[in-house]
């Protein structure tokens, strides 16, 4: 069996000492910064990002990353059941529920449930990556320049798809992020673009400087609009053991939430916050007494919770099989594994099975790890949640400052994480998510090598995306994906439901 | 007829699309454009910045045509404070050393809230440094030099 060869390599290298105590690190950090309210998985990782360089073992520093996502997930709905303060829109389903249940006095069980729940889910599409991964790579050796220009733009397109709002302003974000994306050294003639004659600019802005800059400080000067208390009404969670009733309704809906999270998972363009969203509406359709949601049904966290893990788990299959990311988190992995100077793509799962397998190997451990540690440690993340704000900030913005700037030691990383956090902030305003220009900002210099690369092999002519069957079916999908969001019954449902999810 | 009127989120929205597509724009025709066969380095960014501008103008049909959502609450005191903070880290890092440097930035940041008092401020950033120290500059021995030549006498 090559499935259980492959596993086993991958586990006995996530099972070395040292990168179970990364794994461990990962997910102690990541909750640490996840539980804090009105910071999300996408800012934590941002600002943990810097720290992961420091190892010197890429297998390792990935691993790690990828703990911190776990831990920020499990954190943010920590934060959205206690105080009803979802850091991400994808927990904001599970604040829905599971605040209702912590205030009738079973916040304890909610968080055990959204804990089985997610290690449940975690395991199922664990395998699922082990098993989907190795056939979507063989087939992604196939590809040339013009399939892989294709399928980004179906990446790029499908995240349009998934922002909330206005579908030109998710389109404008995406244009940006790619000019951004190309800003420095052109790969053909060496000729420097767009960096203003600033020399430190000449390898491209710094893909964690951005990330630092559009998700962390735009995030905090969010944060710092209207100032008010929090309430945390639980100061001491208890009866985290839930009941025999509560296991006898969590079982099936954290079953339906894993398959449509895992199935979500893989769209490209943030499959886990429609999960989330499906699972929630699933549940409320197949339940007997669907006047309880919203009300605190056990159903309501067991569901949307798998969901949203086991979809946050299988977007890792786009992501090392194709190198194209299918969200925000999924992007920063990419730039990291790029700093770690691996290339992400098909070629990952043959030339260092160890860092591939690895991967999956941890996820599983991971999740493992948060339901050992974070079940008992609940009192420490409530008492995280009552530290007041303004004496986070400052030591976010310093730990920000040291880790963007370990990253090169250029200063002028410095300045760009306050220009791309004023950015940030105001597009924010402006109602525009920063999620596709993120997403833009990774795949613009792979977009437009492999565009000129295609221009080459077909000596000029702009057919060759139509003419090869793959690339063209791949576009096809991009443009009925388009079609589609702009038809007005989907607009107006789309609309709907991002209405409801705020 | 009704007045002339304009959304102003979508408005100010449509005119920084249009601002930094004309701002790439204009830099890639100092570049070499090339052909569709061989593209020189300004190709792709021209063709982007573009469709940039032609959203940018969408928007704005947008703007002229429909009203959105306010702008609402701007966090003027947290951008004066928070985005100095690196740019001074950036500043002073090397000049004044990482220790000295990092006092000052989370002491910068501190003032982004209203709520932050002076003594809470000082001693925040106190043990901020002394955090720093241990962990970045001891701990995982990263190569900042802790008192730069500044503060040489």
């Amino acid at each position: 069996m090559e499935l259980l060869d492959n596993l086993a390599l991958g586990f006995s290298t996530a099972t070395s000492l040292a990168n179970l105590g990364f794994c461990l690190i990962g997910v102690l950090l990541g909750t640490l910064i996840g539980v804090l309210p009105g910071i999300g998985a996408t800012a934590t990782i941002a600002m943990l990002l810097p720290i992961t360089f420091q190892i010197g073992d890429p297998v390792s520093s990935l691993i790690m990353l990828a703990g911190i996502y776990y831990g920020a997930q499990y954190g943010g709905s920590t934060t959205a059941i206690l105080i009803n303060m979802p850091g991400e829109s994808s927990s904001a389903v599970t604040a829905i529920d599971g605040y209702q249940m912590a205030k009738n006095g079973r916040a304890g069980a909610a968080l055990a449930i959204a804990a089985i729940g997610s290690f449940f889910a975690g395991t199922v599409s664990t395998f699922l990556v082990a098993i989907f991964a190795p056939p979507l790579t063989a087939i992604a050796l196939q590809f040339g320049a013009a399939e892989y220009f294709s399928l980004m733009i179906v990446g790029l397109v499908s995240s349009v798809a998934l922002a909330h709002g206005s579908i030109v302003k998710a389109l404008a974000m995406v244009v940006l992020g790619l000019l951004l994306g190309i800003v420095g050294t052109d790969i053909y003639t060496g000729t420097p673009r767009f960096t203003l004659g600033i020399r430190e600019y000449a390898d491209g802005l710094n893909f964690v400087a951005v990330a630092v800059g559009v998700f962390g400080v735009a995030e905090i000067l969010r944060n710092l609009e209207n100032e008010h208390e929090r309430s945390v009404m639980i100061r001491r969670v208890s009866g985290l053991m839930p009941t025999r009733e509560d296991f006898r309704r969590m079982a099936a809906p954290i079953v339906r939430g894993t398959i449509i999270g895992s199935a979500l998972g893989i769209l490209p363009g943030g499959g886990a916050i429609l999960a989330a969203f499906a699972s929630y509406t699933v549940e409320k359709r197949v339940s007997k007494n669907p006047g309880e949601f919203g009300k605190g049904a056990v159903e309501g966290v067991a569901g949307p919770e798998s969901a949203n893990n086991a979809g946050a788990q299988t977007s890792f299959i786009p992501m090392l099989t194709l190198g194209i990311p299918a969200n925000p988190v999924m992007a920063l992995m990419i730039g990291a594994m790029i700093i770690q100077g691996i290339v992400p793509g098909p070629n990952v799962a043959i030339e260092q099975p160890a860092l591939f397998w690895g991967i999956i190997a941890s996820m599983w451990i991971g999740n493992l790890m948060l339901i050992i540690l974070n079940l008992p440690l609940i009192g420490l993340w409530v008492k995280l949640l009552t530290i007041p704000y303004y004496v986070l900030f400052p030591i976010i913005m310093a730990f920000c400052s040291i880790g963007v700037y370990s990253v090169n030691t250029n200063i002028y990383d410095l300045y760009a994480v306050a220009f791309f956090g004023f950015l940030g902030y105001l597009l924010t305003k402006l109602r525009c998510e920063p999620a596709p220009l993120l997403l833009g900002f990774v795949l613009g210099p792979l977009l437009e090598e492999n565009l000129r690369r295609a221009m080459i092999l077909a000596r000029g002519d702009p057919t060759t995306f139509v003419t090869r069957p793959i690339s063209a079916g791949l576009l096809f999908i991009a443009f009925a994906v388009l079609v589609i969001v702009f038809l007005p019954a989907v607009k107006k449902k789309r609309e709907e439901v991002f209405v409801e999810e705020n | 007829m009704k007045p002339f009127t304009i959304d102003t989120t979508n408005g100010i929205c449509a005119a920084l699309f249009i601002f930094l597509g004309g701002f790439f724009a204009l830099q890639s025709l100092g570049l070499e454009i090339g052909t569709a066969f061989r593209m020189g380095p300004g190709y792709f960014p021209l063709v982007l910045a573009i469709v940039l501008i032609l959203l940018g103008a969408v928007i704005l049909v947008e703007a002229v045509r429909f009203e959105s959502e306010p702008i609402g609450h701007v966090a003027w005191r947290g951008m004066l404070f928070i985005l100095p903070a690196p740019i001074f880290f950036g500043l002073t890092v090397r000049g004044l050393g990482f220790l000295p440097s990092i006092f000052l930035t989370a002491l910068i940041a501190s003032f982004a809230s209203g709520r932050m008092r002076p003594l809470t401020a000082l001693v925040l950033s106190a043990c901020l440094t002394l955090f720093a120290f241990l962990v970045f500059s001891y701990a995982l021995g990263l190569p900042f030099r802790r008192f730069g030549p500044w503060l040489q006498f």
